[in-house]
């Protein structure tokens, strides 16, 4: 989230788009009704009409997949309309930037495309440069190519007629929408789009999100109180775990995975950490050495050192261009190539898509080992129906895990909150958390090398270790140490002692921090701020919900990210009556501002977007790998054979495997005409594993349905209640019938489209319940994230004479 | 001063946290369900669900839809038809406790008969108790007489995260479902709250009982 939780409640215009919220965020729903309590509009678009919807001032239904077109209309009736906030677009974006002389679209293609290895070149995306490298910024926006011009021209084509057509919206329900959404363009209203999995799950996702980026600068809801891009965050602690590089792609606090063609620190450095020629850019990621450097410090200790580059060649290296995500080490098991794995806080062969590969691939490893709470779909792939038992040569270990309130340590909320929480009870039987697992593994394989030697031993035995594993003691870790005695403002602080903010970490070696974005979450000066649970506050932080002393946030204790755009050029609040910040008496109150500059137009004063290399933020964006703006494709699996848009009906860059299994419906398939989307539900907890497992959830939700229309069922004769099997060209599924108007059929493109929704929470080691959906959902998949388009994929149905899976 | 509670269906995101909760609280064990079309599971109250949330939907005048949840529980009368049944075969079957306005019923209840709880469940306007038939005794919402006595919220209450659930004095109830009231109108004209002067489970509801329940009102 830019934003906060209780900062929704300051919205004058809430849209759900991609989320159900209510179901799946149900206590933090009641600061959406409390905007609805101030005047706010809440609007939900999404396939199905929800809990949420039922809670909304009107739903209004789409097509699954077709997020951007409805988005990209929306940017067209803002510029068509003069709906944007100038001020705020010419100072603080890259709307002004021209763009250079080899950027092109064409027909759904931008310039620099090789159809034979499906990527762009993306240095034809380029700014035109000025003569000292900076860009060339046009003010007047009078230049043809500066970006605002160039994003008119692109979302000119998005008109509601074509947008209509595609989304299966009705014309007079986009305008509802814009127009409720657009009338937060206004300086002195803010307008907040929550959104979740519903779209980062397809083909296009980062996409779906950069299209909000569009619309949100557009209308100057960026920085702003109950403004922002809030991303409801789906497991508690999945904000921590992004912020400590769960992802194959980067190190803790969003630094790039070292690659091989960074052979040393210096070539690492120089790759990644940008440089500006702006004087008002304060370029924060230029500070990236230091962050980097700290990392290596907290993961080596006194072994560290600058003649050994920090022991940065001790790291592993990815190769250039190598896609390490789970989906390919999934195709890896499939063909053979990986013999063994940890599969730890997920249920893959339930929660992962064309689970049927999932499956055939994990009986090809010779050992697994699995931690969880109860037996799953994963755990006992080996027994699975259809499967002998003695065929599976994959020896399997399970070892019991602690649930989360038999552990102690940080949880990061969505709003970049970390609360701590205590142990409620002690681990059941010989349950552990997965640390107190983790640590004596690796402290048996650093006796294993010092003992019998071994290749390359260096990364495991230098590494700065415990014996034990402790939660406070990591979390202290993780805030960063000194690892000299070092002053700093007449302070001194010893070896050993916290460091207190990040604005102290060094690339000399002195300091530690294992997360640069949570330095000064555990200080000297004031203990374990994850612990804190103070509510005092300023009257002015009471005008907008803003606790300080309650919790900590990342980063910096700032609970408003890029709030520096909430004020115009002198640090005036655009919108008096819920500052954020504000420049009184030659210093900044209010939330902690995006650094302590004083405002734009003063000597010294900073652009808000201080993580972007020259400040503004970017309506264009050159760095993604499918265009520097978005564009409507379809899924990978689409009910259309064309549509309004451009020629290029899918995108053109994303990414697939070419398994047997790993088939693709082509488009108008009449033989899969129907598009299925998946999602969660509230008494289930993703797949399932955890839940399923609890009698009172099990009672509440205990088989798996299928959501349709009263339309289609009637058309396949089938009534509520019934058994239906659904067949995608990847796997065949047992469910349910729940007939219902909350579906309701799409008219696409002038002809009637159906869609139906299910759950995935079912799998088969819970009896009678049915098994999992994802056996019918595609392996196509984002090609900058590689998540997969787990809500679109194409089905046909039919009422089952019989159910096996299901009792 | 009697207690009640304000259930404001309008704020309800039908999370059922009241229905969960009040099975942990009272240690009730799961049924066996299976899915036939609906989220409303278990489909009706029984023994092992005092509460339930009921879910029903209609498309409105324009078209548009409607979905209402009514989560479901005994009103705890002012004036209890069913202790006045049930006393007149066996006195202090069901009791109501005058200090917090709880109907409850008593373990004397396993000495009504058949015909006797029979005609308690039929007085019942609210389609509430059910019968335990291991135990014979009738089985319903107690307010969580135990937790409130110890001056804590009933556990449906203490779960709700969106404030659809408020419990407290009567009067200061009273006072705050009138005000919700005023203000649930100027969206929906014709809300209005079932039954303040004979319950002390006020329901705020958006339109006609029929769209949420037939036993969702009195009237």
């Amino acid at each position: 989230m830019t934003n906060h939780w209780i900062d929704i409640k300051n919205s004058d215009a809430v849209l759900i788009i991609g989320s159900n919220a209510a179901e799946h965020h149900p206590v933090a729903f009641k600061w959406i009704q409390r905007a609805k309590d101030n005047g706010a509009v809440l609007m939900h678009v999404d396939p199905k009409f929800s809990r949420t919807s039922a809670r909304c001032d009107f739903h209004v239904p789409l097509r699954s997949g077709t997020d951007i077109a409805f988005l990209g209309g929306m940017v067209n009736y803002i510029i068509q309309n003069n709906l944007y906030f100038k001020e705020y677009v010419v100072n603080y974006t890259n709307a002004t930037f021209v763009v250079g002389k080899d950027y092109a679209f064409q027909d759904g293609l931008f310039s620099g495309y090789n159809p034979t290895t499906r990527k762009y070149d993306k240095s034809k995306w380029a700014f035109e440069k000025n003569k000292d490298g900076g860009p060339v910024i046009d003010t007047t926006l009078k230049n043809e190519r500066c970006v605002f011009n160039l994003m008119r021209k692109h979302y000119s084509r998005y008109t509601l007629k074509n947008v209509s057509d595609v989304t299966g919206v009705s014309e007079e329900n986009l305008r509802k929408v814009y127009d409720a959404f657009c009338a937060t363009g206004r300086p002195d209203k803010a307008g907040t789009i929550l959104y979740a999995l519903g779209w980062t799950q397809h083909t296009v996702g980062v996409q779906n999100i950069r299209t909000s980026t569009l619309i949100q600068l557009l209308l100057g809801n960026i920085g702003v109180a109950g403004g922002g891009i809030n991303a409801l965050r789906g497991e508690p602690n999945v904000q921590g775990s992004t912020d400590h590089a769960l992802l194959y792609n980067n190190l803790p606090g969003y630094i790039a995975l070292p690659l091989s063609s960074w052979q040393t620190l210096a070539e690492f450095q120089k790759a990644n950490t940008p440089v500006t020629t702006l004087k008002t850019s304060a370029n924060w990621w230029s500070n990236r050495p230091k962050y980097m450097v700290s990392l290596l410090k907290g993961w080596f200790g006194d072994a560290a050192t600058k003649e050994n580059d920090f022991c940065y060649e001790l790291l592993p290296k990815g190769e250039p261009g190598e896609d390490y995500s789970y989906m390919y080490a999934m195709d890896r098991t499939y063909n053979g190539k990986m013999r063994g794995g940890f599969v730890w806080g997920v249920n893959p062969m339930s929660s992962f898509p064309n689970t049927n590969k999932m499956r055939t691939a994990l009986d090809n490893l010779d050992w697994l080992v699995c931690c969880e709470l109860h037996n799953s779909e994963t755990t006992d792939n080996w027994r699975r129906p259809g499967v002998d038992p003695k065929a599976c040569k994959t020896e399997v270990f399970l070892l019991p895990s602690a649930h989360r309130i038999e552990k102690e340590g940080t949880i990061s909320n969505s709003g970049r909150w970390l609360q701590w929480f205590d142990q409620a009870v002690k681990p059941a039987g010989e349950g552990r958390c997965f640390a107190d697992i983790v640590v004596p593994l690796f402290n048996r394989i650093r006796e294993l090398y010092k003992t019998e030697g071994g290749t390359l031993p260096d990364p495991i035995l230098k590494m700065h270790w415990t014996e034990k594993f402790d939660a406070a003691e990591w979390t202290r870790r993780i805030n960063g140490q000194f690892w000299q005695d070092t002053e700093v403002n007449g302070k001194l602080y010893k070896r050993g002692q916290q460091v207190p903010a990040f604005g102290v970490l060094k690339d000399d070696g002195s300091t530690s921090s294992l997360n640069w974005l949570y330095a000064g979450s555990w200080t000297e000066e004031d203990g374990n701020k994850s612990k804190r649970r103070n509510t005092t506050q300023t009257p002015m932080q009471a005008k907008i919900g803003l606790y300080p002393n309650w919790s900590w946030c990342w980063p910096v204790n700032r609970r408003i990210l890029y709030n520096r755009a909430s004020v115009d050029v002198n640090g005036k609040p655009f919108n008096p009556e819920k500052p954020v910040i504000a420049w009184q008496d030659g210093k900044w109150v209010g939330d902690v501002p995006d650094g302590p500059w004083p405002p734009l137009a003063m000597e010294g004063g900073k652009l808000p977007f201080i993580m972007c290399k020259d400040g503004c933020a970017q309506f264009y964006g050159p760095g993604r790998e499918d265009g520097p703006f978005p564009e409507h494709y379809e899924p990978a699996e689409t009910p259309l054979a064309n549509h309004p848009f451009s020629k290029q009906l899918v995108s053109p860059v994303y990414k697939f495997h070419t398994t047997p299994h790993d088939k693709i419906a082509l488009p108008a398939d009449p033989k899969y005409p129907i598009v299925l989307t998946t999602y969660s539900l509230t008494e289930h907890w993703c797949g399932g594993g955890e839940t399923r497992n609890v009698p009172n959830l099990l009672e509440a939700e205990p088989q798996l349905y299928v959501e349709m229309s009263h339309e289609l069922a009637e058309e396949k004769g089938i009534k509520n209640g019934d058994g239906v099997i659904l067949e995608s060209p990847r796997g065949r599924v047992e469910a349910i019938a729940m007939v219902t108007i909350r579906i309701r059929p799409f008219t696409v493109m002038g002809k009637t489209l159906h869609l139906v929704g299910m759950p995935f929470f079912a799998g088969w080691t819970t009896p009678k319940c049915g098994d999992t959906t994802n056996r019918l959902t595609v392996t196509a998949y984002d090609p900058n994230t590689t998540i997969p388009e787990t809500k679109v994929c194409c089905v046909n149905l039919r009422k089952a004479d019989k159910l096996t899976e299901i009792g | 001063m009697p207690k009640s509670f304000l259930v404001d269906t309008t704020r309800c995101t039908a999370c059922r946290g009241c229905q969960l909760a009040c099975k942990e609280w009272h240690d009730l064990p799961a049924n066996e369900t299976k899915q036939t079309g609906t989220h409303q599971n278990p489909p009706d109250l029984n023994p092992y669900n005092y509460k339930i949330v009921r879910f029903r939907e209609h498309l409105d005048e324009k078209g548009n839809v409607v979905w209402n949840f009514f989560p479901d529980q005994c009103r705890h009368c002012v004036i209890p038809i069913c202790k006045e049944v049930a006393d007149m075969a066996v006195p202090g079957a069901i009791v109501k406790d005058e200090r917090t306005g709880a109907v409850l019923v008593t373990e004397k209840a396993a000495q009504l008969s058949e015909a006797d709880i029979k005609a308690v469940i039929d007085a019942c306007p609210y389609n509430i108790p059910r019968l335990d038939t291991k135990t014979h005794l009738l089985t319903k919402c107690d307010m969580c007489a135990d937790r409130v006595q110890a001056g804590m919220l009933p556990m449906c209450v203490k779960t709700c995260p969106t404030g659809a659930m408020s419990f407290g004095e009567r009067d200061e109830i009273l006072d705050l479902a009138q005000k919700r009231l005023d203000v649930v109108k100027q969206k929906h004209p014709k809300a209005y709250l079932a039954y303040v002067r004979d319950v002390s489970v006020i329901y705020l509801l958006a339109e006609e009982k029929k769209y949420y329940y037939e036993y969702a009102s009195f009237m």
